[in-house]
């Protein structure tokens, strides 16, 4: 199912949670969208859902206008941030919940054919007379999602799917999640604040900020291209260095940025630090290092440049360097943006 | 092991068996041994006499019917003062309290003094033939009053505690309000709301102040247990009145046990494993 967002207006007593907000997701896409808190990505899944009204604008599933539909009747599978899961109920219970209270109604037997085939699509089989008090987080997030499936839903809507789980717990599920994704082909939009969990997961990722839509694309394209400096900075680590162009060319240090199109006057350039390397000589800004940080994938460096900023950048494990050395930032990539 | 910095078990647990002693076992032990020098026969001669059964049947009833009323309203006040906000709530909230905190004689003098034919509701309420002081009704009504407090407070925390998400998750999955209350509020209240119901009921047998009041006190139809204990205790009858005062000791007992077992059984899920 389609779902088309027609400039969505959500305002909260005094603040506005949502600008105007237009999207477009295609029937069977899965998308994120991403944002720090406050951006308003759970305020418009929320909408969709049918759990808040939009105070302007309207919401189509399909050709249908679902703006007034009642959460009840639109048809929508829901995992809560923190699974929401009945307490009182056996994870067989929960998942049979939205087929109980029906109003097509089911006999017995073919609820429990359809729980077990759920249980069975989540990898919980022997869990269905467990309570939700007695299994773990991720098993919960999966009895979640078999719940807000078992309805069949049009469009099945996530809420920081993962934020309450650990690191290792939130990769499996990820993939499983995309696994699932693709067996079923069901429209799914999905709310994170995590860049990389969005990158991971999403098809295509919208990028939120103070309840605006600031940039939307593949993941390729919003790394490859982030639109603004706010995307720039949100989607990964990076350093931002106020410079000056002349004549097209930024400078910084002895390194010399091409700035196409920037008139002269001042800008801002970001420099990921995986795109910043350590030298001893060369073209580049003249920095000492303060500290290294070892990592597993490689070492940090936190360098001083002469003129007084802190800049990260990423070397390789076999570089030798140690605090208080002096050396040569070199630059790989570097993106400019106008200063403000 | 952890050095333990406040009281610690041994002073903490002498503390609480000599005051569980003397407060709670003594006196419902001498209770028991007073009723107990009576011999059976006795025993059973006062405690089935008839003008004892028809005490122990208008408390009973009476505490059932207030217990009922409160079931629906205390949830109701409950419901109201944990989900809504206007102006005026934090002082309804502390009303709520006033059934507790007010001298029961004088919930029972303000309340015939309400429902006797020349009150305000009494007078009202006479128009359509309805007689509230002096009948069993005036003794349920005494007996809401000061049992309301117990079902508003335990479910009330228990109500804060829902998380919405739990209602939004139900409505996602299409369920309508009557079935979200039945299948998804209702059971997760349970547990509170038999606690709550089960003291509205021990405190309504046992309340005394505030019904001798508007009851009337006719032997056989509006004389409540407690008062024939009390009678027989003026009457210097203390065998008797211990005798009647063990059949309410039982009956509070009982409830306990089922309350019990009937809360393990809602709390079931909570059962690690």
């Amino acid at each position: 199912m389609k779902i088309r967002l027609d400039n969505v207006v959500k305002t909260f007593e005094t603040f506005r949670a949502v600008h105007g907000v237009s999207l477009e997701i295609e029937s069977g896409e899965l998308v994120a969208l991403l944002g720090p808190s406050g951006s308003g990505k759970t305020t418009i899944l929320r909408m969709v859902a049918g759990l808040e009204y939009a105070d302007a604008g309207h919401i189509y599933f399909g050709a249908e206008d679902a703006t007034d539909i009642p959460v009840r009747d639109r048809g929508v599978g829901f995992v809560f941030q923190h699974y929401a899961l009945f307490p009182h109920m056996t994870v067989a219970e929960n998942i049979a919940f939205g087929m109980k209270v029906s109003k097509q109604r089911r006999d017995k037997t073919a609820i429990d054919a359809r729980v077990a085939d759920l249980l069975r699509l989540v990898q919980l089989e022997g869990l269905a007379e467990r309570f939700p008090g007695q299994i773990s987080g991720g098993q919960r997030q999966r009895v979640a999602l078999a719940r807000a499936l078992a309805v069949d839903p049009k469009v099945l809507l996530l809420d920081e799917p993962f934020g309450a789980l650990d690191a290792n717990v939130r990769r499996d599920l990820r993939r499983w999640l995309r696994e699932i994704h693709q067996e079923l082909g069901i429209t799914t939009l999905f709310v994170t604040h995590d860049q990389e969990e969005a990158l991971d997961l999403a098809d295509r990722v919208v990028i939120l900020d103070k309840g605006q839509i600031v940039q939307q694309g593949t993941p390729e394209e919003v790394c490859r291209n982030p639109a603004s400096a706010f995307v720039m900075n949100f989607l990964g680590d990076t350093n931002r260095i106020s410079a000056a162009v002349a004549g097209g060319i930024a400078r910084l240090g002895e390194a010399q940025i091409p700035a196409p199109g920037f008139a002269d006057g001042p800008v801002e350039i970001f420099l990921r630090p995986s795109d910043l390397g350590w030298s001893s000589s060369g073209a580049g800004i003249p920095a000492t290092v303060a500290r290294v940080i070892d990592r597993p994938a490689g070492r940090r460096i936190l360098a001083l440049t002469a003129t007084g900023e802190a800049v990260e950048l990423d070397v390789a494990p076999e570089t030798q360097v140690s605090a208080r050395e002096q050396g040569i930032i070199t630059i790989e990539r570097a993106r400019v943006y106008a200063a403000g | 092991m952890a050095r333990r910095i406040l009281p610690g078990f041994p002073l903490a647990l002498g503390i609480t068996l000599v005051y569980v002693s003397i407060i709670v076992v003594l006196p419902l032990g001498a209770l028991v041994f007073k009723a107990a020098s009576l011999g059976f026969e006795d025993y059973w001669r006062i405690v089935s006499s008839p003008r004892a059964v028809a005490s122990y049947r208008v408390t009973a009833l009476s505490a059932l019917a207030a217990t009922v009323f409160n079931l629906v309203f205390g949830m109701a006040l409950a419901w109201v003062l944990v989900r809504y906000r206007f102006p005026g709530r934090r002082f309804i909230d502390a009303l709520v309290d006033l059934p507790f905190a007010l001298p029961t004689a004088v919930a029972g003098i303000a309340l015939t003094t309400l429902f006797a034919e020349n009150g305000w509701f009494g007078q009202a309420l006479a128009q359509a033939g309805i007689k509230v002081a002096y009948t069993p009704l005036g003794i349920m009504v005494a007996m809401a009053f000061t049992s309301l407090p117990f079902i508003v407070r335990t479910v009330q925390p228990v109500l804060e505690d829902l998380d919405p998400a739990l209602e939004e998750a139900a409505q996602t999955l299409g369920g309508s309000d009557r079935s979200i209350f039945l299948r998804v509020i209702l059971p997760l209240l349970a547990p509170a709301l038999l606690a709550g119901l089960s003291l509205s009921f021990a405190r309504s047998l046992g309340e005394f102040g505030a019904i001798i009041f508007i009851a009337g006190n006719q032997p056989m139809s509006t004389e409540i247990t407690a008062l024939l204990a009390f009678i027989r205790l003026e009457e210097y009858d203390y065998q008797a009145a211990a005798a009647i005062a063990s059949v309410l000791l039982i009956t509070a007992f009982l409830m306990l046990a089922i309350t019990n077992i009937l809360q393990a059984r809602a709390l079931r899920y909570t059962a690690r494993g």
